[in-house]
Order: structure tokens, then C-alpha cells, then sequence
């Protein structure tokens, strides 16, 4: 019997649900995540604006570059101060 | 197992331990004696109750180096020691003054099995004596032990080698570092990297121990900080790890500068490349259709991997441009795409080369990029000789092409040429780079014929926030 050693990190990531979509967004609070991807401003802007146009509340939030994962304290704070968050992920 | 009074090892295959054959004759007839046989249950002839040790399991126990080796235990403790034949010594310990009278006085022993490479590293598995903690992967009878692999998900799409634990400890020997030593975390997973680990995916890609060393400083470089191996992994654009080797390491191990330095064929370029990329992959959980999110990819996302031609140019080599001094053993990383060759074979002055060297570094990603990534220039030796005999060195080189570099915005605007990217409107009538000022690297590589360099653009567009080169010293 051939006995191999284990090449990998031997961790198995947690699955955890996604939370499921709200039904409606009256007195939630939506964050808007810009990622820094070309043109996603454009297009987080519009959707931030039709928002706030039906009186929803916005929060906006930027990460630094889309080449690196956001910082540990933008994370923290969409935890804690929205119920639901909208970003643009694709140029 | 606990050993009392008297016990020897010996092997047929060891004339001291023939010449002491009749001397263990005489011990047994006036003590106890337990003898051990390494090579040959028959082995003292005329003997009764000679333990077969074939299997090498007492001698290791007993931590045996010569053969014949003679033991006294009291209460199950060692109280002296001897090995070879050496009477004043033997009979010390056997209480007497009349042994093997009729033998010199001392003829030394031969090695003991259990101390040859292959026994010993059976051995110490066997016995649980290794540093590997790793979990331990056992293959059904039938199994293939390289389909096994493909099967858990650990291969870059090519066979690798099955990482059995002999393969292992025999490629942990290629370093001094101890094997639970904490390299970093390996992102994306962010998942902890030891020496072990990497040791594991060298085997898996066919690393002779000699490689480890650099392989070790190839996975230290990609997990720092400023090289982004995250946004390396994740982004949809073609860029892989590339490995550069500097230092006198790089020909010691047999790795290749000259002809094909970026192709196929050379051991250590290959696999030193391949297990970075294993590494990223089974410890990272980089795996494309994953968190590797690229649209094309590259070859060299297989291995990537070369060293500078420091012996046949005439140029200070990357290391010195990276701060470490000439001579360091060193690795840089590099977070590249594919090969653009540059071809010129007409080009006779420097200032004639550096314009087609330059027109080709504007052209990356597209015309219109601007800025452009980082990028690795690789000068052919050709192309240095046309250089150096126009009287420019490698600095000269540089300055005169990042120079070249600066373009007019209006030229390479969105809209110009009848495309729609460039750059935006609002830098009408500035002036533009297409490199940031330490965007770019030069390395000397390549066959001794042709005149055919390239470049290996980068990944980040001139942005210090994302993935920049990282040198590290090679710790040997």
C-alpha cells in the first residue's frame, strides 16, 4: 500500500449560507462597495441615486484597489452598519 | 524492546565481523551473549539463537554505526560500547584477558546496513523518527499512485510525482531549516506554509533536494506583502509567478541562462518554477476555474522559471539593481505575462536598438495603455554585445529607454487610432508615461546566437498599491 503525504493546506473552509434576500428594502440600510474596478463608479452611482430616490438608506464604502482584498476595516464596517450591500465587480 | 547483559551486531558481508566470529564463540561459552545478524540469519555459523535483524529494526534501535558493535546493558541501561574489533576494548567489556589471542590486535569494522541512505530513511519512518507531521494519505491496493493524485485535485494538470514519505524526508535533506518552520501564510486560502509543505510540492514536481533551497525563497518572495499573490491569482489577466535566480547557486544546481532559458529542457528551471506554482495551488488553493480567475492564462503558469546569464555578460546583474551586492545568491519575483519577443537583427548602434526595444515596450497590453504594467526586459546576448560596443551599460540602457518612454497624451487618447481605450480626454496636450520610474527590470539571458530578445510585461499598471518584484536572499 503506497502512502502519500498530504500536499495541501489540510484546511477545509467553513461553508456558511448566504443570508437570504430580503423580501423588500424598506428601513434597511444598503452599502455601496466601489472595488476600484474602471467604470464601477459609474454604474454604483446610478444605482445608489434610484436608491436614495425611494428613500432608502445609503452608505458608501471604497476599497483602496481591486488588485488586493479590502481592508479588514471597511469588512468590519459594512458588517455592522448594513443590512445588505450592492458592488460592481467586472469592468 | 529492553536488552540485558551482552549483545552484538554483525553482517556477513564484514570481514572484522568474520575475523570475530570465533570470538563471539568464546564469550558465549562463559556469558551471555545475544547476537544480532544484519545480512544473514545463518550468520555466525554454528551458533544457535542468532536474532535475524534483517529487517534492521534492533540495529536502528540500538542506533548501530560499524558493524561488529558489542553492547553492555545492565538493567536494561547501555553501559559501554565498542566497535570494530579492538581486544583491549572487547575484553573490557566482557570482563576477560584472554580473547581472540590468536587475532590482531585490531582490524576496524565496515558500515552497518542499517546506516545506508535507502535502509536508514525506511528506517526512520518505520520507527515514526521523521519531522514530516503532514497527514498521511493511504492508497487503496490497487490504486495508481499517480492517478491518486489527479484524482485529490493536487496537480497542475501534468503527472506528478507521488510525494511518498521517503521522497519527502530525502528532499527535506536539501535544507538545513526544520521542516515544521513557518514560511508565511500562503494566500488566497491564507492557509499556514511550512517548509514541509513546500518540500511535499517539490517532490510533486520533480525538485532534486539541491532545488529546495531556492524553491523555499521563490514561496517566501510570492507571499510578500507587496507582491499581491491574491490579486496575482484572482485578476482575469494572463500573469503568473516568474522566478529569476541570480548568485553562483544557480549553476551549482544546473540551471539554465543561455540558449532556451525560457523554453523546455533543463530540470531545475522546470521544476523549481512548477513547484512554486504547486505550492500556490494545493497550499493557496489557487486553482484556475477557482480563485484563479484568468481569462487566457499563460504557459508559464506551468513553471516560469530562469536565471540570469551572470558568467557570459559583461552587465551587473539584477541583483545589484535590486540592492543586494553581485555574487548574492538571490531569487526575484515578478508577476509576468507571456513572452513578447522583440526581434531586431538589423540594429548596429545602440541608439538603433534602443528605439525598437522602446517602440516594443510601448506597445504592451495595447498602444494606448498608458500608464503600462511594470515590465522585465530580457536582452539577448547579441543584442548586449551591440549595446556594450557602443559604449552603453546596463544603466545607460535604462535611462535611455525609460527616456523613450514619454509620449504625448493626444497621441494615444481614447479615440485615436479608431479605438475606443486609451486615455482619458481630460490629459489633452500632456505628457504620458508608459512606465512608472522603477518599472522597469533588465536581465541578461539566452543562446549565444540570434538577436531576439523579449519582454515579460507585468501585471500591475504602474501602481505601487498593487503586485511589485520582491528579491530575496537565498538562505542555504
Amino acid at each position: 500500500m503506497n502512502i502519500l503525504l498530504d500536499p495541501t493546506g489540510e484546511r477545509e473552509a467553513v461553508e456558511r449560507p448566504r443570508l437570504g434576500r430580503p423580501n423588500s428594502l424598506d428601513g434597511l440600510t444598503v452599502g455601496i462597495l466601489d472595488i476600484s474596478k474602471s467604470r464601477g463608479d459609474i454604474f454604483l452611482e446610478r444605482v445608489a441615486t434610484l436608491l436614495e430616490g425611494r428613500g432608502i438608506a445609503i452608505k458608501r464604502y471604497c476599497k483602496p484597489t481591486a488588485g488586493r482584498t479590502a481592508p479588514k476595516q471597511i469588512e468590519q464596517a459594512i458588517v455592522e452598519e448594513v443590512d445588505v450591500v450592492v458592488e460592481g465587480l467586472a469592468d | 524492546m529492553q536488552e540485558h547483559g551482552l549483545v552484538a551486531i554483525v553482517k556477513r558481508d564484514c570481514p572484522t565481523c568474520v575475523l570475530v566470529a570465533p570470538v563471539l564463540q568464546e564469550i558465549l561459552q562463559r556469558s551471555d551473549l545475544k547476537i544480532y545478524t544484519q545480512d544473514d540469519p545463518g550468520f555466525p555459523e554454528g551458533i544457535e539463537g542468532v536474532v535475524d535483524d534483517t529487517s534492521l529494526d534492533a540495529s536502528y534501535r540500538l542506533g548501530v554505526e560499524i558493524v561488529p558493535t558489542l553492547v553492555r546493558f545492565e538493567n536494561g541501561v547501555e553501559v559501554d560500547r565498542t566497535f570494530g574489533w579492538d581486544r583491549e576494548a572487547w575484553e573490557k567489556i566482557v570482563g576477560s584477558d584472554d580473547l581472540g589471542r590468536n587475532l590482531p590486535a585490531f582490524k576496524p569494522g565496515c558500515g552497518a546496513l542499517n546506516q545506508e541512505p535507502d535502509h536508514l530513511a525506511e528506517l526512520r519512518i518505520r520507527h515514526g523518527d521523521t519531522p514530516m507531521t503532514s497527514r498521511l494519505v493511504s492508497l487503496g491496493a490497487r490504486e495508481d499512485d499517480i492517478e491518486a493524485c489527479f484524482e485529490r485535485g493536487w496537480t497542475d494538470g501534468l503527472p506528478v510525482v507521488p510525494p511518498t514519505q521517503e521522497r519527502v524526508l530525502a528532499m527535506l535533506e536539501g535544507t538545513t531549516r526544520e521542516a515544521n518552520e513557518v514560511l508565511g501564510l500562503m494566500p488566497s486560502n491564507l492557509d499556514t506554509c511550512t517548509v514541509e509543505k513546500i518540500a511535499i510540492n517539490a517532490v510533486m514536481a520533480g525538485c532534486r533536494p539541491e532545488y529546495l533551497s531556492v524553491v523555499l525563497t521563490a514561496v517566501e518572495a510570492v507571499m510578500d506583502e507587496d507582491f499581491c499573490l491574491h490579486g496575482v491569482l484572482a485578476t482575469t489577466r494572463f500573469v503568473s509567478p516568474v522566478v529569476i535566480v541570480n548568485g553562483p547557486i544557480a549553476e551549482q544546481i544546473g540551471m539554465n541562462g543561455k540558449g532556451n532559458a525560457l523554453g523546455q529542457g533543463n530540470r531545475a528551471n522546470a521544476t523549481i518554477g512548477r513547484a512554486v506554482q504547486l505550492a500556490v495551488r494545493n497550499i493557496g488553493g489557487g486553482k484556475p476555474q477557482g480563485v484563479d480567475r484568468a481569462t487566457l492564462g499563460n504557459p508559464g503558469k506551468l513553471s516560469y522559471c530562469f536565471c540570469e546569464d551572470e558568467q557570459g555578460s559583461a552587465w551587473e546583474p539584477l541583483t545589484v539593481d535590486r540592492g543586494l551586492p553581485a555574487g548574492t545568491n538571490a531569487v526575484t519575483v515578478f508577476a509576468g505575462y507571456g513572452l513578447q519577443g522583440i526581434t531586431d537583427d538589423k540594429a548596429r548602434s545602440p541608439e538603433e536598438l534602443v528605439q525598437t526595444f522602446a517602440t516594443s515596450l510601448l506597445a504592451v497590453e495595447n498602444i494606448h495603455m498608458f500608464p503600462g504594467p511594470d515590465c522585465l526586459l530580457v536582452i539577448c546576448p547579441e543584442h548586449e554585445r551591440t549595446l556594450m560596443q557602443g559604449g552603453w551599460d546596463k544603466t545607460c540602457l535604462h535611462s535611455e529607454i525609460m527616456s523613450r518612454m514619454q509620449v504625448p497624451a493626444n497621441g494615444v487618447m481614447r479615440g485615436a487610432h479608431g479605438m475606443a481605450v486609451g486615455v482619458e480626454p481630460r490629459m489633452a496636450g500632456k505628457i504620458v508615461s508608459k512606465l512608472v520610474p522603477d518599472g522597469l527590470l533588465i536581465v541578461r539571458a539566452g543562446g549565444g546566437a540570434g538577436k531576439f530578445s523579449g519582454i515579460i510585461a507585468g501585471w500591475t499598471p504602474g501602481s505601487r498599491e498593487l503586485s511589485r518584484p520582491v528579491t530575496k536572499e537565498i538562505k542555504t
